[in-house]
């Protein structure tokens, strides 16, 4: 016999005496488990100070963080995804697409803007890993395009905030083709000898990596990230070994020269202003 | 290698009575030509109306046919002369993509293509296609020695994706895909492309970016292979057909959204049944678009490359 009994059966609370506690006050570090409060966390730009893990935080933590005031204009904010290939596996990719706004708010995985670090002009573009794994579509190549142009235009600096598990296989080779897009117009970027600094956070995969998130002027990442081109499971799989420890972090990444430093988010506004009065002056 | 398809097995049937006929015709001394030719007949309007209609995983089938050329072997019904190229000048030479300078009609060009191997051990030797970073790097180095001496590029795509391996991650598989898509898009030479088997992706991509890039008439190129797409939507390899079918993959397909820009036409049941005849369209092709190319000035030539990789993708305002 057990030693306590539920002697009555399910939730005997009536619905009207329901307590919620209010949501998102507090929540767990996926690290280390300890409980962080939320106006602690964005004190702390979204970094636990028990563990100094990063959270995953997408475009709008990002845009505070680093913009004076967190004032900046939104660029190219209606640009939304097509369904070029009538594309239906267990769901209509337009369902998909229609859910996903729903749940995070956003039209599509990434988000640009215009506005000053430290005084400083600066356009933005920043990946939503919530927006179905922050997977690259035509809307994110476009967007990432049309930020490039504005740059050239205006002659401004160019952050982009890479955080994605690749390509979107709703958009199959149309996806494929926001690679040679966004390289393409990297590459005119460079031509005009404006600065591009490539972020990379946690995670940043697949084609993005072997794109735009490459070929930065410096690129830089988040403590802890994984970096990569093929997926960790992909790799196991294929060389059928355990992979070693620390394999495609962001410090492993360093240690192999593709990237120049890694910073951490609560002094990378403060080196991302270095940098850029060192371009400008 | 004698592979066949299980949606040849009509083609097959009818070569095998075939066959029999003219033994029987052969022993009896009975003459069989009109039922010989009726059957000649049949044979090739099954083979015209089985290759005419394949769906998408038939043309991947095709596509990864054992006895299909590979780069090299068009490299030699095509060109006059060859010199193979070795090495990115960093780490080391990757079997898996080849290169060198060439001649075809007597006019010098850096031949670049994935290889694969045509038996168990050379396959292996060539890591079946499939590119380490030095492999990108080898062919971006060929390609700037070819713009250094003002020579047009071609390349031949054949890869089942670049190498998901550990030593490939630690030397930056992403960023050597990544450094020849955007120097590629600036090169200052004409660029041609030709897809002649598999099209996997951003292995297939890194010697992607051309002023025309073409497809064989049955090969495939898109982002995942139909495999991988199986397995990440429903959970299994059991669903490659449907894949092969969603992901619009086929040459048709492709050029239809814009994505290529012409299909080559190959011999009647694919490459792999008459080398020489794909040989000899492929090269009146690369002949005729350097005569175009060359004529242009190269700095429109580029702009229009990049315009064209630009105008890429569905977006709605």
């Amino acid at each position: 016999m057990a030693w306590f009994k539920r002697e009555k059966k399910g939730i005997i609370t009536s619905t009207q005496e329901k307590k919620e506690a209010p949501d998102g006050i507090w929540n767990k570090c996926p690290e280390c488990k300890k409980p962080l409060h939320y106006a602690e966390q964005v004190e702390n730009k979204y970094v636990c100070h028990y563990c100094n893990y990063h959270l995953r935080i997408g475009s709008k933590e990002y845009f505070s963080v680093l913009f004076d005031n967190n004032e900046f204009t939104e660029l190219f904010p209606a640009l939304r995804s097509g369904d070029p290939l009538n594309f239906n596996d267990n769901k209509k990719y337009t369902d998909r697409l229609e859910e996903s706004n729903k749940k995070t708010g956003l039209i599509d995985a990434i988000r640009s803007g215009h506005g000053k670090i430290d005084g400083q002009d600066l356009v933005i573009a920043c990946m939503d890993f919530n927006f179905i794994g922050g997977s690259m579509g035509s809307v994110v190549g476009e967007k990432i395009a049309r930020s490039i142009d504005y740059c050239i235009q205006h002659r401004i600096p160019f952050l982009m905030i890479s955080k994605s598990g690749g390509a979107r296989m709703m958009e199959a080779a149309f996806s494929l083709m926001q690679m040679a897009k966004t390289s393409a117009k990297l590459a005119l970027l460079s031509k005009a000898r404006i600065p591009y600094i490539s972020l990379l956070t946690d995670p940043t995969t697949g084609g993005v990596t072997a794109s735009y998130a490459m070929l930065g002027d410096v690129n830089i990442a988040e403590p802890g990230a994984l970096i990569g081109f093929a997926g960790p499971r992909v790799i196991k799989e294929t060389i059928k070994k355990d992979l070693p420890k620390g394999f495609q972090t962001s410090e492993f990444v360093l240690e192999h020269g593709f990237l120049d430093f890694i910073v951490d988010r609560r002094q990378m506004k403060e080196k991302l202003a270095t940098f850029l009065k060192m371009m400008n002056n | 290698m004698n592979t066949s398809f299980d949606f040849e097995k009509p083609i097959a049937d009818l070569q095998q009575q075939i066959e029999k006929v003219k033994q029987v015709a052969e022993k009896t001394k009975v003459d069989m030509s009109s039922t010989l030719a009726e059957l000649e007949a049949n044979l090739e309007a099954t083979k015209q109306r089985i290759y005419t209609n394949l769906n998408g995983w038939q043309n991947v089938q095709i596509s990864r046919h054992p006895d299909r050329p590979y780069t090299l072997q068009y490299i030699e019904m095509i060109c006059d002369d060859f010199i193979e190229l070795h090495g990115d000048r960093t780490v080391k030479d990757d079997k898996a993509i080849v290169g060198g300078f060439a001649t075809i009609d007597g006019q010098t060009v850096m031949i670049i293509g994935h290889q694969k191997g045509t038996n168990t051990k050379l396959r292996q030797f060539r890591n079946f296609g499939m590119a380490n970073p030095e492999g990108y790097r080898k062919a971006l180095r060929l390609m700037r020695l070819a713009e250094k001496f003002n020579k047009p590029v071609i390349t031949f795509i054949d890869t089942p994706g670049a190498y998901p391996g550990l030593e490939a991650e630690e030397r930056g598989q992403g960023e050597a895909i990544a450094r020849n898509l955007l120097e590629m898009s600036v090169l200052k030479v004409p660029v041609l492309c030709f897809v002649v088997g598999e099209g996997a992706s951003g292995g297939a991509l890194g010697i992607g970016i051309g002023d025309k890039v073409y497809m064989l008439e049955h090969t495939w190129y898109s982002v995942i292979s139909p495999e991988s797409c199986s397995s990440i939507l429903w959970r299994s390899w059991d669903f490659k057909e449907k894949a092969a079918e969603v992901l619009k993959l086929t040459a048709e397909d492709m050029h239809a959204n814009g994505l290529v820009d012409g299909i080559i036409p190959e011999p009647l049941g694919g490459a792999h049944h008459d080398p020489q005849k794909m040989a000899e369209t492929i090269k009146s092709k690369i002949l005729e678009d350097l005569t175009t190319l060359k004529g242009k000035d190269i700095d429109q030539v580029i702009s229009e490359r990049i315009e064209k990789f630009c105008a890429m993708g569905v977006v709605l305002e």
